[in-house]
């Protein structure tokens, strides 16, 4: 398990590997949208929970078809049904090195992004733990999407098709918290809520995940 | 007494292939220090029979006897990674397997000059090599080999060939589907169209769509 | 106990359906010919909402269905996965396009109807947006069996989705229902709350309901002999090719 962490990072870091692209694209989406929707600073403190979520929503999405899928091709993941370590593991640990490679640097680039999109000051803590709580069942989530279109060709698509509506319960709550801090608001119904979905995810979704990369591999 | 047991057992075994049956009535028993070599025509089953003993796919029918933890496989894909080092990815697996030690295997697959290359960089016949020495990290006991020898020249797969040897002396087996002749000394060959599947009679519309 | 599990058998099923079929189908037309004529031309005008009410005819029956349906194929994913019936799994995945098209229906009418009541066409109340993420599931499902090519895979997978999406729907229906609260009426219908509707509306309604559940359940078993078929003829292609 912790080798498998170790190499999934190890891969991710070195050349070829698309650490940073999710924090790229990140920020491109946020630079992109007061170009979509004007230049008036009030608004863009309006959207912003919602755009910074959705950003980091998407952002984690588009690195997800990598997941399993080289792993698949070059036969490993094979090799790793057949060795010692449950493939329930197999999956905490990749859904682990996905959060570390990409969740965990959306939520520390997340409040600088915040300023561009004029956040409310009393936001940036609730957008940081937000994050921080939400993004791990979007990896566990998304995990089982990868998992899920592995043996699709190009199956991109079809993957953001799948999980997208899965990402649903998290964005409301997760956004809502960071909605409701800017205005002043309490937010612990809604952090609760979004810690439940995502201990909830973490626990059950990996037999699920599980099932389906056995399905996929025979 | 665990030298009499067989590490492999399997009884009236049927394999199939996206639904349709291949094999049927396969019955093999290998038992510690003995090889057995598959052979058949393309598109026989004898990937689909690996894959099947390895666990990877379920048995359409029959029963298969084999302890999981003893068995390793190594199919047409070597499962090497090119971002790591050879002697990276060889750790890995070890890591994987819980064994320790992965110089035996770069010596045995004479990877040493190669222990710190970019797996990237690798020709076909290296990559190979490096695949199949982690036969040797893994240490298990049965080795499930697809085709090994693809892509290896004559020298290498003479290292390859002893390998298997010493495995075999040590008290390990091996199924092995390849066409070359290993030179390995108690060998049993295998011709899988034998046990060809027979196409199911035309009215059996049953529950079984296959 | 034991006779349900013979309809399992494909043969079985399609026999049995083939004989079922034109009653469940010509039951359904009556049923939603009485149903809607009646509705729509025999009944007076609610006094509060003018004629624009009649559109429940159409609406709360589609809306039940789109939700059934979902929960049908729930039910034959699980037998598919426990049991390993095929005929199971087929129907499932020949009741998703079925449900989609519910969920338009329920949604399209929604729309019509919210027009002359709330002055637009669509509003992010939380049941709109429940079916709307509900038809997102049903379009994940049905690409999700075409992208699959084997068989068997394509029921296992499909299968595991329709019950970690089932948690996800809920899940998503009180998200959104904490998202926000609404304008939509309480649910219109339930057997226990009669008096929602006058009996004027209310039994046409039934009549509607029934027609939409015989029309469901003739379309899915049109489908699933369609799709018995279909799978059969791929087995003996594949059976040639083997030869």
């Amino acid at each position: 398990m912790r080798a498998l962490l170790l190499r999934d990072l190890r891969l991710a870091m070195r050349a070829g590997g698309g650490f940073g692209l999710a924090m790229a694209f990140f920020l491109i989406v946020v630079v992109l949208v007061p170009f979509a929707v004007g230049p008036r600073a009030d608004l863009h403190s309006a959207i912003a929970p919602g755009v910074l979520w959705l950003g980091a929503l998407l952002a984690c999405l588009l690195s997800l078809d990598r997941m399993f899928a080289l792993d698949w091709e070059d036969g490993t993941l094979d090799l790793l049904a057949t060795a010692p370590l449950p493939l329930e593991m197999v999956i905490i640990a990749k859904a682990l090195a996905h959060w570390l490679t990409t969740g965990l640097p959306l939520v520390l680039l997340a409040p600088m992004l915040g300023i561009l999109l004029n956040l409310a000051p009393e936001a940036y803590g609730a957008l940081t733990l937000s994050l921080a709580v939400g993004t791990p069942a979007l990896s566990v989530i998304g995990a089982f999407g990868a998992a899920l279109t592995v043996g699709v060709k190009r199956g991109g698509l079809l993957l953001s098709l799948l999980v997208l509506p899965l990402y649903v319960p998290s964005l409301i709550f997760g956004a809502d918290m960071v909605r409701r801090a800017s205005e002043g608001g309490a937010v612990t119904t809604p952090l609760l809520l979004l810690a439940g979905i995502t201990c909830g995810a973490i626990a059950l979704l990996p037999f699920a995940s599980a099932a389906v990369l056995r399905v996929n591999l025979r | 007494m665990s030298d009499t047991r067989p590490l492999l057992e399997t009884r009236a075994l049927s394999v199939g292939r996206g639904g349709v049956g291949l094999l049927e009535g396969v019955d093999l028993r290998i038992m510690p220090g003995s090889a057995l070599v598959l052979r058949g025509p393309n598109g026989s089953g004898k990937t689909s029979l690996l894959r099947t003993l390895a666990g990877l796919q379920p048995p359409r029918d029959g029963t298969l006897e084999a302890e999981p933890d003893d068995i390793v496989l190594a199919g047409h894909l070597d499962g090497v990674k090119p971002t790591l080092s050879v002697a990276e990815n060889l750790r890995f697996w070890a890591e994987i397997f819980g064994t320790s030690g992965i110089e035996q295997a770069l010596r045995t697959f004479d990877l040493d000059r190669l222990r710190d290359r970019m797996a990237a960089s690798l020709s076909a016949g290296q990559k190979r090599r490096l695949g199949l020495a982690r036969l040797i990290v893994a240490g298990r006991k049965l080795w499930l080999l697809d085709e090994p020898t693809v892509s290896l020249d004559q020298e290498a797969t003479g290292l390859f060939a002893s390998a298997v040897r010493a495995h075999l002396d040590q008290g390990g087996a091996a199924i092995i589907a390849t066409h070359i002749d290993l030179g390995l000394a108690p060998i049993e060959h295998m011709d899988v169209s034998r046990y060809r599947a027979a196409p199911p009679a035309p009215d059996d519309f049953d529950e079984a769509f296959a | 106990m034991n006779a349900i599990w013979q309809y399992a058998n494909p043969k079985k099923f399609i026999d049995t359906s083939e004989r079922l079929l034109p009653w469940v189908a010509g039951l359904a037309a009556l049923c939603l010919g009485v149903g809607l004529i009646w509705g729509y031309f025999l009944t007076p005008d609610a006094e509060r909402f003018g004629a624009t009410v009649k559109i429940i005819y159409l609406h709360v029956p589609a809306a039940m269905m789109a939700i059934s349906a979902w929960f049908m194929m729930l039910v034959a994913s699980l037998i598919w996965i426990i049991r390993r019936h095929h005929v199971s799994a087929l129907a499932a995945r020949a009741a998703a396009p079925v449900g989609a098209v519910m969920t338009v229906i329920g949604l399209v009418t929604g729309a019509i109807w919210g027009q002359p009541m709330w002055g637009t066409w669509w509003a992010w109340d939380p049941r709109l947006t429940s079916f709307l993420i509900l038809f997102l599931f049903y379009l994940g499902y049905i690409a999700l069996w075409a992208a699959i090519e084997d068989d068997d895979s394509a029921a296992d997978l499909t299968s595991i989705l329709c019950l970690v999406g089932s948690v996800f729907a809920v899940l998503s229906r009180y998200a959104v229902n904490f998202w926000n609260q609404g304008l939509h009426q309480g649910a219109s219908l339930s057997l226990d709350k009669e008096e929602n509707v006058a009996d004027v509306f209310y039994i046409p309604l039934l009549v509607c309901i029934a027609g939409f559940v015989l029309l469901f359940v003739a379309l899915v078993l049109m489908r699933t002999g369609t799709e018995i078929r279909a799978r059969r003829m791929r087995v003996l292609l594949a059976r040639e090719r083997m030869k």
